[in-house]
């Protein structure tokens, strides 16, 4: 599916995806929170930007550490200790590999999930970024018990992210900024169930 | 001396928080930690990271916290600190640092500090 470098340029990538989002996923989180969320995650990734050069020749379980450590260091709001944790677990999960295939990806997704569960004390159904990844998950599992190509695996996994991320709208936040909001978050989507498909995407364009 | 820091998405108010301490326990080896870097609202690693360890002795840390990345920032940097003694307190802010201030003055141990903090977030103002 991907060795270290491929890796390294999705992560260039997802920079720059989040970076021309920004203000579109700052807008979403406008009503609900704190209107932060756009312009914290791109500064979190201007700084993996800066990091990534070095890695270069690091494997992959290195690299996605690093990137952990950068975001949550550099973030500054509740996407910086979720998206780090996810991303340093997926690292422990990837430790000394050059490349990883399809079933790894799967797998580092589960502990990545795992890791926003914990830290976020939360789970599905609560207007968070866990409604796109974790139907992403089953939909990319599903994809790929049926013998799925990667490209494909990921393409079902972004429907079903996009899917979540637009469910979010009928969920009452009961975590996070917007659970001060309440029922007034009816309706809006929830900034970090967005960046994640974003995220995914990213991944999915590239192979 | 038990250890205090306050962690808050505002520069402005860790350092009010801080400085209100003071009118009961000018002593306490309290530290602010509030906002980023660069000025703006959010929660800091770093900052954390160093107050925790600007106020840190063997008597241990507690830190109080407003609320959501403030929580969950403060909680990786007491993981990255493992071998330290460190805890949160799950209490209201201003309160919480009154109550550990003027105790960790009085010579309060840790624990101690900890079940009186656990106290405070049961106090009733009306």
């Amino acid at each position: 599916m991907a060795d270290n470098k491929l890796v390294i340029s999705i992560l260039k990538k997802i920079g720059e995806k989040i970076e021309e989002q920004k203000e579109y996923l700052t807008e979403l989180d406008q009503p609900i929170g704190d209107s932060d969320h756009g312009i914290n995650l791109a500064r979190g990734f201007h700084e993996v930007a800066k990091k990534l050069p070095a890695l270069e020749d690091k494997d992959i379980g290195t690299i996605l550490k690093t990137v952990g450590m950068a975001l949550v260091s550099t973030v500054g709001g509740a996407s910086g200790p979720l998206y780090g944790s996810a991303f340093m677990k997926m690292g422990m999960a990837l430790n000394g590999r050059m490349e990883l295939n399809l079933e790894d990806f799967l797998k580092a997704m589960d502990t990545a999930i795992e890791a926003v569960k914990q830290r976020g004390k939360s789970t599905v159904e609560e207007a968070t970024m866990l409604d796109a990844m974790v139907p992403a998950a089953e939909a990319m599992k599903k994809a790929a018990l049926e013998g799925g190509e990667s490209k494909s695996v990921l393409e079902a996994g972004c429907k079903a992210a996009w899917a979540g991320a637009e469910h979010t709208k009928d969920l009452v936040a009961t975590k996070g900024r917007a659970s001060y909001v309440g029922e007034r978050g009816l309706g809006h989507q929830d900034p970090g169930a967005t960046s994640f498909s974003f995220m995914l995407e990213v991944v999915k364009d590239a192979l | 001396m038990v250890g205090l820091v306050i962690v808050s998405h505002s520069e402005n108010l860790a350092k009010s928080v801080v400085e209100l301490t003071s009118m009961m326990a000018a002593d306490a080896h309290i530290a602010p930690a509030g906002g980023l870097e660069d000025g703006s609202f959010g929660t800091s690693f770093e900052r954390i990271q160093n107050a925790i360890e600007s106020v840190y002795s063997d008597d241990g840390v507690i830190v109080l916290m407003d609320l959501g990345s403030a929580v969950m920032t403060t909680e990786m940097v007491i993981e990255m600190m493992e071998d330290k003694k460190v805890a949160m307190a799950d209490c209201p802010l201003v309160e919480g640092a009154v109550v550990a201030s003027v105790n960790a003055v009085g010579g309060m141990g840790f624990e101690e500090i900890l079940k009186e903090l656990e106290k405070v977030r049961e106090m009733r103002k009306l």
